[in-house]
């Protein structure tokens, strides 16, 4: 150790100033929690006992699982690329909805208090109900069948990545911009060159993320008539097709795994 | 090189030798920031073409003098004059023109990282693309006129080579330069600097200094700029301003900047940033040879 250094640390000190004690603050937390998990645990009937003691209808749900029919496959493969379209226009509609709303719902671009309020409750609504809700709605409107379920995909998923985006445009970094505005130039202009350049790689990336969530949602919306691979899916479990349902969900996994893949390495190289 | 419509633009590289800027008029302007004066009283004149570098400690109302001369902010009491527009009375598109007529310079460039760095001298083209298609230029397309001016403002600067890189593969110095070819570009008659070399080390400072004071020479451009170095403004500008807690309390020329002077306007003793610059050759990091 340098003198320099030593001098320092044998340099006389006063005594640090005290600290309030949090161990009263951790113990309270701590009750709190487990009040509340106690609570929900009485309210959602949590009883795990009987998992065990139920077990052996376990085995027998089992078995069927285990031993898939592939009688079918031809009509469920066919299915699921029905549920991959249905999520590929329903994010695109979604990054469509997305643009307009993330621009008037960012803080720093969007024209008026009033235009950023109303927005910002738009993107809640839309989040806020679930795609599933969408999807009931959408086939009173327009019948069942795949079109129902990409216009619920999209619209549900357009007020999540209209949230991202507008956050993600309240993060940029705001001399670029100015530095385009300081040209003089136009406000479609500044966002076209301060902005879109700033939070294009970041919203893509959200689309591929939210593409792969949509497939799984798309793989389910089917349940309440959204077309896809979920109707199968719904239809097998309920009526004790256990082998069929296995093939199923053994499509839907292999479908969520291999757009995961695809999709994560697009956005690594391209994004 | 200022041309009606920016289609028919013909690329010329400036090379304007009289002064094309107008005269630049404060009277008694003050901005009040929350009950304090972080502009106080300020009347002066600043004449065509003059280098004008403005001094002072951090805090002392450089960077807000410089923003109400944008009209980035709006003073509170007085007028500032470009010309005989009076600055208070613009907005929404006589604003834009304004700004187009104003360049800025910064300490952190303010270049859009991620475009190319032909791109972002072609943003100093937009206020001049009257009778281009909006759509066009919004999608980055540009009529070859106004590449060929941008490409010639970054050959000025000595940066053709990297017109195809993105704007963040290049060092400080080097961006610096590029938001100077943008400047070129946008056909400025003012050029405003905050702090421009601030964050750059002696060997890129220096040659951004003199790049700008030499286009501005040719281009009979009037600069006024906001400088921490002492050394650079003695050494580029023709004119002084130091600022003191928002008030004048120095305008001469370079040659007058006597130490008394120097300590009227960063006070005794300076310390931090603010000693720079103040004994030219006592620290070998910041001295400019």
């Amino acid at each position: 150790m340098s003198e320099a250094f030593a001098a320092i640390h044998r340099g006389a000190v006063g005594s640090l100033p005290a600290r309030r004690s949090e161990v009263g603050r951790s113990l309270l937390t701590t009750v709190a929690l487990a009040l509340v998990l106690g609570w929900a645990a009485r309210v959602i009937e949590l009883r795990p006992l009987e998992l065990v003691r139920d077990i052996g209808n376990v085995a027998v749900f089992l078995r069927g699982y285990l031993n898939p029919s592939f009688t079918h496959i031809g009509e469920y493969a066919w299915q699921c690329v029905v549920t991959i379209c249905i999520a590929l226009w329903g994010t695109l509609l979604a990054a469509f909805i997305s643009v307009p709303l993330g621009l008037l719902g960012a803080r720093n671009l969007s024209p008026h208090p009033a235009v950023y309020f109303v927005t910002r409750r738009i993107m809640d609504v839309l989040r806020a109900v679930n795609e599933f809700v969408f999807a009931l709605m959408f086939v009173t409107a327009v019948g069942l069948g795949p079109f129902a379920g990409m216009l619920a995909l999209g619209i549900h998923t357009g007020g999540v990545l209209a949230k991202l985006l507008s956050e993600t445009i309240e993060s940029i970094e705001p001399g670029q911009v100015e530095g385009v505005a300081a040209t003089g130039a136009g406000r479609l202009h500044v966002i076209a060159f301060g902005v879109v350049p700033q939070v294009l790689p970041n919203f893509l990336s959200y689309v591929m993320l939210r593409f792969e969530s949509d497939i799984r949602s798309a793989s389910v919306i089917g349940m309440v008539g959204g077309g896809g691979i979920g109707f199968y899916l719904w239809d097998t479990i309920r009526s004790f097709k256990d082998r069929e349902a296995a093939t199923v969900i053994l499509l839907i996994v292999l479908m969520v795994m291999l757009t995961d893949v695809i999709s994560s390495r697009v956005r690594r190289t391209a994004i | 090189m200022r041309t009606a419509s920016g289609a028919a633009s013909t690329p010329q590289p400036p090379s304007h030798s009289e002064a094309i800027s107008p005269v630049v008029t404060l009277d008694r302007v003050s901005k009040i920031f929350s009950g304090r004066r972080a502009l106080d009283r300020l009347s002066l004149t600043i004449e065509p073409g003059e280098f004008v570098a403005v001094i002072g400690r951090s805090g002392a109302g450089k960077t807000t003098f410089l923003r109400c001369l944008t009209r980035a902010l709006t003073v509170t009491e007085g007028a500032i004059r470009f010309g005989q527009q009076d600055l208070a009375a613009l907005v929404g598109r006589a604003l834009r023109d304004h700004r187009a007529q104003v360049g800025m310079i910064y300490q952190q460039f303010n270049l859009v990282k991620r475009l190319r760095v032909i791109d972002n001298v072609l943003v100093g083209r937009l206020p001049h693309l009257r009778g281009w298609p909006r759509w066009a230029s919004l999608g980055g397309w540009f009529p070859e006129p106004q590449r060929s001016v941008a490409a010639r403002c970054l050959e000025h600067v000595g940066l053709l080579d990297r017109a195809w890189q993105r704007t963040d593969s290049l060092s400080g110095g080097e961006q610096q330069r590029v938001a100077i070819a943008k400047l070129l570009a946008q056909e400025p008659r003012i050029i405003l600097g905050d702090e421009p070399v601030a964050s750059l080390d002696v060997v890129n400072g220096a040659m951004v200094m003199e790049t700008l004071r030499r286009v501005a020479s040719e281009a009979g451009v009037t600069v006024v700029t906001t400088l921490h170095h002492v050394d650079y403004a003695r050494r580029y500008a023709d004119r002084i301003i130091g600022f003191r807690q928002g008030r004048l309390v120095f305008d001469g020329k370079s040659v007058d900047l006597t130490p008394v002077a120097i300590a009227s306007i960063f006070g005794e003793p300076p310390s931090g940033d603010d000693r720079r610059g103040l004994e030219p050759g006592a620290h070998p990091e910041w001295a400019v040879s």
